[in-house]
């Protein structure tokens, strides 16, 4: 049996991403699902306590970059705690298969759905062959 | 039968307290729970002199689904969320991450103090559940004058 090992593939000189930098106890990282659909790919984010003006989604150098403030509207006295909302920043890097400018989003009930298109480039094609 | 059901409970909150020891919640990064979570959702309790304000972390809960009930000051959530936002099912092969837990959901919790069920009101804003429960009048502090003898 062979056994493959993938090289590591790193480079000293690669820009680093935000959220490599960003130190980790600032901000939570959201839970996301990502599919694939035969139009794209549908990335699915738990944002809870976020609402709609407090989120913020951009893409820049083809990195998709997910960013919500929760809203924390506690009355009263602390008795009990088990969470704390705190931003959630989370990143992605894009492939070329994405068509950038079609992205769309929808916030529901705290949860984020990016629809991300294919690139025409990207989305199959049948090429005709004519007989001679 | 009262006996009986106060059994029952008696046996349900010992295996909870079980649980909670072993497993404390560790909110520091799992904020959101995890696949095999024994208490979803996550809760918070704040009270003043009127009030129990009670939130429950629940996002993409159906809310038709969302249902709070209460027997004697033991609260039950319960509710359900589902795996996909749209209604169309996803493969398993389709996934490149799947990290978001998903499912039927019930927690009980106990509540400090006596409340008034009449007065309580449950609100589901963006992902989070607020409920806000009146104190009974047993519950709410009383002051007392004491009499200085001069």
């Amino acid at each position: 049996m062979v056994e493959k090992t993938v090289p590591a593939t790193t480079d000293a000189n690669a820009v680093k991403t935000q959220e490599e930098i960003r130190a980790p106890e600032r901000h939570l990282t959201p839970p996301v699902d990502i599919y694939e659909t035969s139009d794209g790919l549908v990335v699915v984010a738990d944002l809870p306590g976020v609402p709609r003006d407090g989120l913020d989604i951009r893409v820049e150098d083809d990195i998709l970059t997910i960013q919500g403030r929760p809203t924390v509207e506690a009355q009263g006295e602390e008795v009990y705690r088990e969470y704390a909302l705190k931003d959630f920043f989370r990143q992605f890097e894009l492939t070329d298969t994405v068509d950038q400018e079609g992205i769309s989003a929808n916030l529901q009930h705290g949860v984020l759905t990016l629809t991300l298109p294919k690139a025409e480039k990207a989305k199959p094609r049948r090429i005709p062959v004519h007989l001679g | 039968m009262l006996d009986l059901l106060r059994e029952m409970e008696q046996l349900r909150r010992e295996f909870d307290r079980a649980f909670t020891v072993s497993h404390p919640p560790s909110w520091r990064s799992a904020f959101l729970p995890g696949r095999g979570a024994r208490q979803y959702p996550l809760i918070n309790l704040h009270e003043d002199r009127e009030h129990l304000y009670l939130e429950a972390m629940m996002p993409g809960a159906d809310p038709k689904s969302i249902d709070v009930s209460l027997v004697r000051n033991t609260l039950t959530i319960s509710g359900e969320k589902a795996r996909w936002t749209g209604t169309t099912r996803v493969d398993d092969e389709a996934y490149h991450r799947n990290e978001r837990a998903a499912g039927r959901f019930v927690r009980t919790v106990d509540l400090p103090v006596e409340v008034n069920e009449k007065g309580i009101k449950a609100d589901y804003r963006n992902g989070v559940l607020w409920i806000t429960l009146p104190k009974a009048e047993s519950a709410k502090p009383r002051h007392i004058s004491v009499a200085v003898a001069a």
